[in-house]
């Protein structure tokens, strides 16, 4: 056990599995960098973050395989790869630019299985960061797990803290199923402590950071530790909130959700990613359809606009979830009560 | 080079095997009794059959969504695959995938596929399993002069090219992308495209069977030894409409009957090995009857088959979940 | 005056206790009580536990609220006798609170390192975590099967006055070595010989729980020099029958809420199991070879579903001091096995207890032991 970065644990925990299994490779834009260079440096980058740093240098060319910038043929070809015996870990460097490869993400690899009557798998997990609050603008900020998680055939993971991106990590790689596997770029240096051995974190199952009796508050990724945030300045003001950090979108945790949502009666869902059909509202509609008579307050949703991210840092923060918009709601929700029942 | 008999007859039954396949579901289809789309394959057998003809199980195919041909002359079985295009249980997909989406991983079959373009990035991925995996095998895209133009397989020749893999692009020209003219919709050439990905070009008369098997061993042994990816171009006619019930408008009149006069694979093929005296007249008889039968026994069978039970709704999207 | 009035202060339960949360008050301000009388549910981040006035008195105030988190050694509440003036209790708390700010930074600086830590022994490296010293005898601790140094969070720190108290990791469990290659009570006990021998202990009383007081009783019977005293809690090898359900679900669970069930089977208290003990226990299952390291020894201790071990004659042969503690409630290891441990063994029987007596009986089980270890230093 050690204090380990976000960007370590993911570093770790490719670097663990690629010493397990021979099968596991790694592609993408930059995951070496170098190649074609004048230096002759080899892992010149190590990936655009530099989570992928050293991997070449252990591992070699035949298990790092920087591509061209071109991502529908390598997504692609980590498809092929995965159902024809590979283990491939495709890095699509910013989940923006699915945009350029989203044929064989929603076409391919996460139809296989189904359309093939159950005789194919197809082990890939595709790595990309997502997120604002980090200056990147529209093309390079976009929460989009939404969007693979209406895709049955896919799982989606979204990790919380760097504990939770290399257990979840390594189940990923270590799952018959293509895996979205989406990083949150503003956490890379967060640490906390981490095994240095091998663990996995089961798909579907919610990880409760707190427990409270007043509001239960779902967060997804980064947005888990702004609600843990906003609930230690709440708890001194007497109001105490169950936080709910659902790990996977897609397999689910709706349990979890429910049972937390009987106990205290109020919801809050704070979804990073745009407002119209993402996450907090296929939360909002689980809760609505079965503890509707829980519910002592109108859900709340703290998302963002419904508007591209904006580049400027002042609009950018505008644009956020925040703690404080978090502990607004909040408050919001005990009003409402209070109203109610006075 | 000398081809064995027993290729021979193999090649003749498969390419037989397919064209009564396609011509069983084009009157079938026409009964109402086949759901969805079906797009055939007529005409073109020998471009299939004569490449497959260089593979084994372990190498690997990726199709398109005229799949049936391929399909055959992978292997596949026939009885499964009448009874996939049906919708039953009994299917090679189990009744979920239908004519657009055939696979059999087994016999190194990556799918057909319902997306133009779809294949050849899934073939880079195949061919650099076999290039890691160290096994020898080669990882083949069949697509179509429409699916040239796709963006996907552009950069997949140039993905193949850059990682040097055992793959084969195989473009089956039939000079049509759905309703519309090659000649108007490729600019260029295949053989241009090719260069431009500092790839071998190879081209042949997808028509004669001959032709394709001997292009196709060059390019096969090509990348199967390491010297990175082939473009082979295979110039072909497409006997049926895009899918089934296209009237072809856009064809000139008697272009298709010309087509199957003088340019007939199966035709060409009995010709020359009975002048040539490689195979008797008897033999290829007797594939053209236990063909024949076996295709009537795929549909009875098919017909007869269940449809799959409610449960398959919910099964296989996941291995686990 | 401030003689008579007594700090509440929020405790330490175990080595990564830094701050724990006051759940509830479970006594009103203003009513007395008796010295072991339950005051408050403290909530670490492991577990619930009562928290036992330490005197007789009448509880003055309470400082802390509930829901409220402080650090340990926090002022919680005031216990005083109810002669004393309001006014003084006000003072005593404004004179504790200035003081326990400024002792705060000194008593960081003093303290000795006591983090687990890796100790190389035999063909395992083993997680060990010691406290205390002194000139006693030390004292080993092996916890059970599937457990870790964790399960002596309220055991460790008591018995530690005067003598070095060791916990650690058994092979496969914790933060040890993952690969078992002989995971019978012998081959335990071996790994338990060895590390004595790193950590240069000749001889120690061992206090074993469950499986580990198996492996106690074996060390014994294998290397009796390193034995001067056994304290038994549950112990493995007096009865064929262990629910053999738990062993597996235990083992297998592969989710929270499972896990949560099996975790509930170890107490009688089904309330002591919250949802962060279990998740600790999870994040250790879910290490690579943990789980294959609990199946070698459940296979190697009890085969055909049954405990293979009958240690009854090594204690009958023994002339070293053995005490026994079992929960009458036992649902893991039936307390029927106390039986048929030798009458020569001083037998603390708890009713309404399940497995875990250290914890559900923390209080009595460490005065009991440390008047034990006394007697027979």
């Amino acid at each position: 056990m050690s204090k380990k970065s976000f960007r370590q644990a993911i570093n770790e925990a490719l670097r663990q599995e690629m010493r397990r299994d021979p099968r596991v490779i790694l592609m993408g834009e930059d995951v070496a960098g170098g190649r074609g260079g004048t230096s002759g440096v080899q892992d010149a980058w190590g990936g655009v973050l530099g989570v992928t740093k050293g991997l070449l240098t252990e591992f070699g060319e035949e298990r790092v395989w920087d591509t061209p910038i071109s991502e529908a043929s390598y997504i692609g070809a980590a498809a092929g790869a995965a159902a024809t015996g590979l283990r491939p870990v495709a890095e699509l460097m910013f989940v923006d630019f699915i945009g350029s490869c989203l044929d064989q993400v929603l076409n391919q690899a996460a139809k296989f299985r189904y359309m093939f009557g159950g005789k194919a798998r197809t082990p890939m997990v595709i790595r990309a960061m997502y997120g604002a609050g980090f200056n990147a603008a529209a093309q390079h900020s976009q929460s989009l797990y939404p969007l693979f998680t209406h895709i049955p055939g896919l799982k989606v993971v979204i990790p919380s803290s760097p504990y939770e991106a290399k257990g979840l990590l390594i189940e990923a790689i270590r799952d018959d199923d293509p895996v979205i596997f989406l990083e949150n770029k503003v956490m890379y240096d967060d640490e906390e402590d981490v095994p240095d051995e091998s663990y996995t974190i089961p798909f579907g199952e919610a990880n409760l950071t707190r427990e409270g009796e007043d509001v239960t508050i779902v967060a997804i990724g980064r947005m888990v530790g702004m609600a843990n945030e906003a609930a230690d300045r709440l708890e001194k003001q007497g109001i105490t909130c169950t936080v709910i950090d659902p790990r996977t979108t897609s397999p689910f945790d709706e349990d979890t959700i429910l049972e937390c949502v009987e106990e205290t009666g109020r919801l809050i869902v704070v979804d990073e990613s745009s407002p119209r059909c993402n996450m907090a509202c296929d939360i909002s509609a689980l809760v609505a359809e079965r503890a509707f008579g829980a519910l002592k307050a109108p859900i709340l949703r703290v998302v963002p606009p419904h508007t591209p991210v904006p580049f400027s840092t002042p609009l950018e923060k505008l644009y956020m979830p925040s703690a404080d918009k978090i502990e607004a709601a909040v408050k919001t929700v005990m009003k409402q009560h209070a109203r109610e029942v006075a | 080079m000398q081809i064995a008999r027993e290729t021979l007859l193999q090649s003749y039954r498969a390419m037989r095997t397919i064209r009564v396949f396609e011509e069983r579901l084009h009157v079938e289809f026409a009964t109402g009794e086949i759901p969805g789309f079906v797009h055939l394959y007529c005409g073109e057998e020998a471009s299939a059959v004569g490449v497959c003809a260089h593979l084994n199980d372990n190498d690997t195919i990726a199709s398109t969504h005229r799949g049936h041909g391929h399909c055959i002359a992978k292997g596949v079985d026939v009885g499964g695959m009448m009874a996939e295009i049906y919708g039953r249980q009994t299917g090679v997909c189990r009744g979920k995938g239908g004519s657009m989406h055939i696979a059999d991983l087994s016999k190194g079959m990556l799918g057909a596929n319902g997306i133009v373009g779809g294949g050849p990035p899934l073939i880079c991925g195949a061919a650099l399993s076999h290039k890691v995996l160290k096994d020898n095998g080669v990882a083949i895209a069949f697509y179509g002069d429409g699916a040239s133009n796709e963006g996907f397989t552009l950069e997949s020749l140039n993905l193949a090219s850059v990682w040097q893999l055992p793959a084969v692009f195989v473009v089956e020209d039939n000079g049509y992308g759905e309703a519309t003219g090659a000649s108007y919709a490729c600019a260029g050439t295949q053989k241009d495209r090719a260069a431009g990905f500092g790839m071998p070009y190879m081209e042949c008369d997808g028509t004669d069977f001959f032709a394709v098997h001997e292009t196709a061993r060059e390019a096969i042994d090509h990348a199967r030894s390491g010297k990175g990816p082939v473009m082979l171009h295979v110039h072909l006619s497409r006997w049926y409409g895009h899918f089934e019930g296209d009237s072809m408008t856009y064809r000139k009149a008697g272009e298709v009957a010309a087509e199957k006069e003088n340019r007939d694979c199966l035709k060409h093929f009995r010709d020359r090995v009975t002048s040539a005296g490689l195979l008797d007249a008897s033999a290829l008889d007797d594939i053209d009857s236990a063909v024949n039968d076996e295709i009537e026994s795929a549909v009875i069978a098919a017909k007869a088959a269940p449809w799959p039970e409610d449960a398959a709704l919910m099964a296989d999207v996941y291995v686990k979940y | 005056m401030t003689q008579d009035v007594i700090p509440l202060t929020m405790p330490k339960f175990g080595l990564a206790m830094t701050e724990g949360k006051l759940a509830s008050w479970t006594v009103q301000a203003g009513q007395s009580v008796k010295q072991g009388d339950e005051l408050a549910d403290i909530e670490t981040s492991k577990i619930t536990s009562g928290y036992e006035s330490p005197a007789a008195g009448t509880l003055r105030k309470q400082v802390a609220q509930a829901g409220e988190t402080l650090a340990v050694g926090a002022l919680i509440g005031v216990l005083a006798d109810a002669s004393v003036s309001d006014a003084d209790i006000d003072a005593f708390i404004a004179k504790f609170q200035s003081e326990q700010t400024t002792d705060e930074t000194e008593d960081t600086a003093s303290t000795r390192n006591t983090e687990p830590h890796q100790v190389e022994a035999g063909e395992y490296s083993l997680n060990v975590r010691e406290v205390g010293d002194g000139d006693g005898t030390p004292l080993l601790l092996i916890h059970g099967f599937g457990g870790d140094i964790s399960n002596w969070m309220l055991t460790q720190e008591a018995l530690a006055s005067g003598r070095r108290v060791i916990a650690f990791d058994l092979p496969g469990h914790g933060a040890s070595s993952k690969t078992v290659k002989d995971g019978s009570l012998a081959g335990l006990a071996s790994a338990v010989n060895a590390l004595l021998d790193a950590l240069s202990i000749s001889k120690a009383h061992i206090m074993g729980h469950s499986l580990g007081g198996g492996v106690a009783i074996t060390l014994l019977k294998n290397h009796a020099d390193k034995v001067a005293s056994l304290s038994l809690l549950a112990p493995a090898g007096f009865e064929k029958a262990v629910n053999m359900e738990f062993i597996t679900g235990f083992t297998e669970a592969d989710r929270n809420r499972a896990m949560q069930q099996e975790l509930e089977k170890l107490v009688h208290d089904k309330g002591l199991i919250g949802r962060k003990m279990v998740d600790s226990v999870m994040r250790a299952r879910r290490l690579d070879g943990a789980r294959d390291a609990l199946r070698t020894i459940a296979a190697a201790c009890f085969p055909n579903g049954e405990q293979g071990d009958d240690l009854r004659p090594v204690l009958e042969a023994a002339s070293i001091p053995v005490q026994l503690f079992w929960g009458e409630a036992d649902e893991v290891l039936p307390v029927a096995g106390a039986d048929n441990v030798p009458d020569s063994v001083e037998k603390h029987l708890f009713p309404g207890v399940g497995h875990l007596p250290q914890m559900e009986k923390a209080s009595e089980v460490n005065k009991t032991t440390e008047a034990f270890l006394q007697k027979h230093a």
